[in-house]
């Protein structure tokens, strides 16, 4: 019987969550194979040390420790993958996944230990001996760059790892001419991605074949597996790397990381599985940080605020290491310094910087959230300097509504915008009126509870592609396409196989919702397989809202092509011209005699038996396709909150906030929501609570959740949403994607409205995370000043 | 090692257990109930929540040696017949859960806050979670679940 239901657009209950729920989801450590041995990593507790020695005999002799060994026990066929060189002069000394002579940051690994247990393993990790001969750290990019700072990588002679730059429009002129000109200064603070399960290896290799199957806590296994091969010489063909469940990623998992190398090389080693899984306290040292930039942000405008030239200059905290793309991290940023607004010169420098830390990678939002914050802060700061008020100097300043692709300041051509709209909108969401009035009203009074109300009507890019551009304009080495099969089963089921690796997003029932569409099913009758590298062997996984920009046209036209050759066979066997059928209430019909039709379940059979199909026409139903976008997607929309500080404690608390997002077409309503509720929350954290802190020595001091400041529930406030559709001309769904507008837009919403609230006492800045520590602090300095 | 015997999801188990392990990798590693999972090594995220003679604790805290003579819970048990638990139903119906990671402890921990609070308002309900962090939902309809499986009157 044709389904009468569809399912696009609807807020369709997730097929993934059922195993979920009841604990039988299964995650990497979940999993054990016969004859496993454990693997512990034994990790520098100096940011920088000279490597005297490794000695690990007393590890051998704790009981159940297999074997041990230092970093020059090992030869690597590669270094692991680092794979965007943005400048051709770049410098990108080998990483490998143990140090052997230097140890560059706290957390570096230096041994490896294998035991018949996990405790054993770490016993035997605490037992080998390293005689660490500790050298002068840096942490800090500005210091980094100074005379004489340590030098991370010695033989570079310098602590500079590129420079990258873009100019649009004659800049100097335009500044020099501009009457009023504006120089801000921020400081993003280094971020601890913390999902909440840890990193987990499992590597098992069959000694008779030669081939090892991996099982990865990771978002990206297609590159894993790449890069697998190139570390070790073992060919593609011979691993096979399955992401089960995955428990959050938020970009810390699209890395290559040593601990996968060397369960891969210990397994090809001793011949037996591996497993490692990852402490929370090694995530904190040894999966990569996001953020940490010092950024200098400059707008000329004309008396009126109408801004005529941006110029931003960065300096990027790489860590000890450039990983798989730390360098593009910042550059995924760089044509986004001009917000959503218009200008008639532009200019982005970004310098990427060695420090002994943690190595540097995408964290929710990579590079935008940093480029959002510099936009978005210096508006606001423009707005107090002409006497505006912000809702006003983003609308004089805003590129007019379009639904064609166009041309921005900062070199994008954007598929579709109306970013008054969203903001109309997220005004009436918010009762800016009301709130305003409560303002004004607790400033009358002196009221020790003050109100600040912030903005951040944000632009941002994602989507990654398409291939040729992202390759021979951005020097990515990876691709930007993805892969989908829709394959009938004989009953009419179906089974979609997707290039994407979703970890909590949901895709699998968005991917299923457009199946179940297409082809006239229900969505329980599409079951979705990907993770796997032998069952879906091609895609460039989950990263960068790509799982529904780019995945889902690759889903749409998979299964078109099934429904294409599915009208053949119905035209045959209904014995009328493809042309006199339509597709109509999941079923091809014929025109005029809707009774006359033929389900897709009805196809697959005949597909399947070949009894009677068409000449020229193949048995089987099932089609591929690999889409390669033609340009990147560009959400936007206008976040609003309304933030209370205690002017006596520093205190905050967000009171209100509205996020407004034009997503493009949007499959499930309640994913979507879902992703932007997180984003925001995970948003709101970074500008009020967590920092990756450094001491002088290289100390990592907030290296546990609670010190580094994860919010809990009675932390997390209430996210209302809107939204506003213009579909995306990138493709022909028309979505535009929805990750990482969260944490892209809301910290400079938040810190907006802490420095609105305080900018009667003379606050015009806060640093982040802005604690009560540092917002007690900005209102002595403000007081200090007046006095 | 140390024997010890207790019911584990209505069920009798004895076992000999080296006595540093943790509840928590006696229940994953011993008896294979790997639904409960490990997020931390600070007993400070919850994912590992259970329940010890009907309360929730973090079986990440307690040695397998003390949950000796005792009846935990895990969240295998939580679906009955195949049927989901009000509040994992009350979970899937608010899209409570992203990557999963966190469900597990959230659910047992809330499953023993409605218990004690069968009608709790939204700040005893983000207070009553104070310890289960999740990374993903931004708690806000993690909340809205819980106070929805209250308002069903589903016992729980
Ligand atoms: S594992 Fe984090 S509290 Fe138990
Ligand atoms: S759903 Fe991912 S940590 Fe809670």
């Amino acid at each position: 019987m044709a389904a009468t239901e569809t399912f696009v657009g609807r807020s369709v209950l997730r097929k993934e969550d059922p195993e979920l729920l009841t604990g039988r989801g299964r995650y990497t450590d979940d999993l054990s194979v016969p004859g496993m041995l454990w693997m512990a990593v034994v990790r520098s507790p100096f940011a920088h040390a000279r490597i005297r020695g490794v000695d690990v005999t007393r590890a051998l002799a704790v009981p159940g420790v297999v074997a041990a060994f230092a970093g020059s026990d090992f030869r690597w066929a590669g270094p692991l993958l680092m794979a965007w060189p943005v400048t051709e002069d770049l410098k990108n000394p080998p990483h490998y996944p143990l140090a052997t002579d230097v140890a560059r940051y706290q957390g570096d690994g230096v041994a490896v230990v294998v035991a018949e247990s996990r405790g054993a393993a770490m016993d035997g990790a605490e037992a080998v001996q390293v005689d660490y001969d500790p050298l002068p750290a840096v942490t800090d990019v500005e210091a980094a760059l100074a005379e004489g700072a340590p030098l991370v990588h010695e033989d570079l002679g310098t602590n500079e790892s590129f420079t990258w730059s873009l100019t649009n429009g004659d800049v100097d002129a335009v500044f020099a001419s501009a009457p009023i000109r504006i120089e801000e200064r921020y400081r993003i603070q280094r971020q601890v991605p913390n999902a909440i399960e840890p990193r987990a290896i499992l590597v098992e290799p069959n000694i008779a074949t030669g081939q090892f199957t991996m099982w990865d806590s990771t978002q990206v296994p297609h590159v894993v597996r790449t890069a697998m091969a190139l570390a070790t010489g073992i060919s593609e063909s011979k691993l096979r790397i399955i992401a089960p469940r995955v428990g959050g990623g938020f970009g810390s998992k699209l890395q290559v990381y040593p601990e996968e190398a060397l369960a891969l090389e210990l397994a090809r080693r001793l011949g037996r599985p591996i497993k490692w899984t990852e402490t929370r306290s090694e995530n904190f040292l040894a999966t990569h940080h996001g953020r940490d930039q010092v950024q200098r942000m400059e707008l000329a405008a004309d008396e009126r605020g109408k801004i005529v030239g941006f110029r931003a200059h960065i300096l990027a905290n790489m860590g000890a290491y450039l990983r798989i793309i730390s360098p593009g991290t910042p550059v995924l940023g760089a044509f986004l310094y001009c917000g959503a607004y218009t200008g008639e010169a532009y200019q982005v420098t970004l310098t990427g910087v060695f420090t002994n830390t943690t190595p540097v990678d995408a964290y929710r939002g990579a590079g935008r959230p940093e480029a959002t914050n510099a936009i978005e802060r210096a508006i606001d700061a423009l707005a107090r300097r002409v006497g505006k008020d912000p809702v006003e100097i983003r609308r004089i300043n805003f590129m007019p509504p379009f639904t064609e692709a166009t041309p921005s300041i900062g070199g994008l051509t954007i598929d579709s915008g109306d970013y008054h709209a969203t903001l109309d909108k997220a005004i009436e969401l918010f009762d800016l009126e009301q709130l305003r009035k409560e303002q004004r009203a607790r400033r009358e009074r002196g009221d020790v509870r003050q109100i600040g109300i912030g903005l951040s009507t944000y632009l941002e890019n994602c989507g990654w592609g398409p291939s040729r551009v992202i390759g021979n304009v951005l020097r990515y080495a990876g691709g930007g396409w993805e892969a989908a099969t829709v394959r009938c089963h004989p009953t009419g089921k179906v089974v979609l196989v997707v290039g994407t690796t979703p970890h909590g997003q949901g895709s699998e029932t968005a991917y299923a919702q457009v199946v179940a569409d297409e082809l006239g099913i229900a969505v329980d009758d599409v079951d979705v397989l990907f993770g796997d590298t032998d069952v879906a062997p091609s895609g460039w996984d989950t990263y960068g809202s790509r799982g529904a920009a780019v995945g889902t046209p690759a889903v749409h036209r998979a299964a078109r092509r099934v429904r294409e050759k599915a009208r053949a066979i119905a035209a045959h066997e209904l014995e009328v011209a493809e042309d006199d059928l339509e597709w109509s209430d999941g079923a091809f019909r014929v025109r005029g005699a809707p009774d006359q039709a033929r389900t897709i379940p009805q196809i697959a059979f005949s597909a399947w038996t070949g009894h009677n199909l068409p000449d020229g026409v193949e048995p089987g139903l099932e089609a591929s396709s690999f889409f390669d976008p033609e340009n990147l997607v560009f959400p936007y929309g206008a976040h609003i909150c309304a933030v209370e500080v205690d002017t006596e404690t520093g205190a905050t608390r967000v009171l209100r906030y509205v996020a407004v997002d034009d997503v493009g077409t949007v499959i499930n309503p309640m994913l979507v929501e879902g992703q932007v509720i997180g984003g925001v929350v995970q948003g709101i954290a970074e500008a009020l609570y967590e920092e990756a802190l450094y001491d002088e020595s290289g100390n990592l001091v907030t290296s546990s959740m609670q010190a580094y400041g994860l919010p809990g529930p009675p932390e997390a406030p209430t996210i209302i949403t809107g939204s506003h559709v213009t579909p995306s001309t990138t493709n022909e769904l028309g979505i535009k994607g929805v990750g990482e507008t969260g944490t892209i837009a809301s910290p400079p919403a938040v810190l907006n409205a802490i420095v609105d609230a305080l900018s009667p006492l003379g606050v015009t800045e806060i640093e982040r995370p802005a604690t009560p520590e540092k917002v007690w602090r900005a209102i002595q300095r403000a007081k200090g000043e007046r006095a | 090692m140390t024997r010890i015997s207790l019911t584990v999801n209505g069920q009798r188990r004895e076992a000999d257990v080296e006595p540093r392990t943790l509840l928590v990798y006696f229940l994953r590693e011993h008896l294979g109930l790997t639904g409960t999972n490990v997020g931390c090594d600070t007993s400070t995220c919850g994912a590992c929540t259970v329940h010890l003679d009907g309360e929730s604790v973090k079986s990440c805290t307690l040695l397998a040696v003390q949950a000796d003579g005792r009846e935990v819970t895990t969240i295998e048990a939580l679906a009955r017949d195949g049927e989901l638990h009000p509040l994992q139903e009350a979970f899937r119906r608010n899209h409570a859960l992203q990557c999963g990671y966190c469900t597990p402890g959230m659910v047992m921990a809330a499953a023993s806050l409605l218990r004690e609070r069968p009608n709790p308002t939204e700040e005893e309900v983000r207070e009553g979670l104070e310890g289960n962090l999740c990374r993903c939902t931004g708690y806000q309809n993690i909340v809205k679940a819980v106070l929805d499986a209250a308002a069903s009157g589903a016992r729980v």
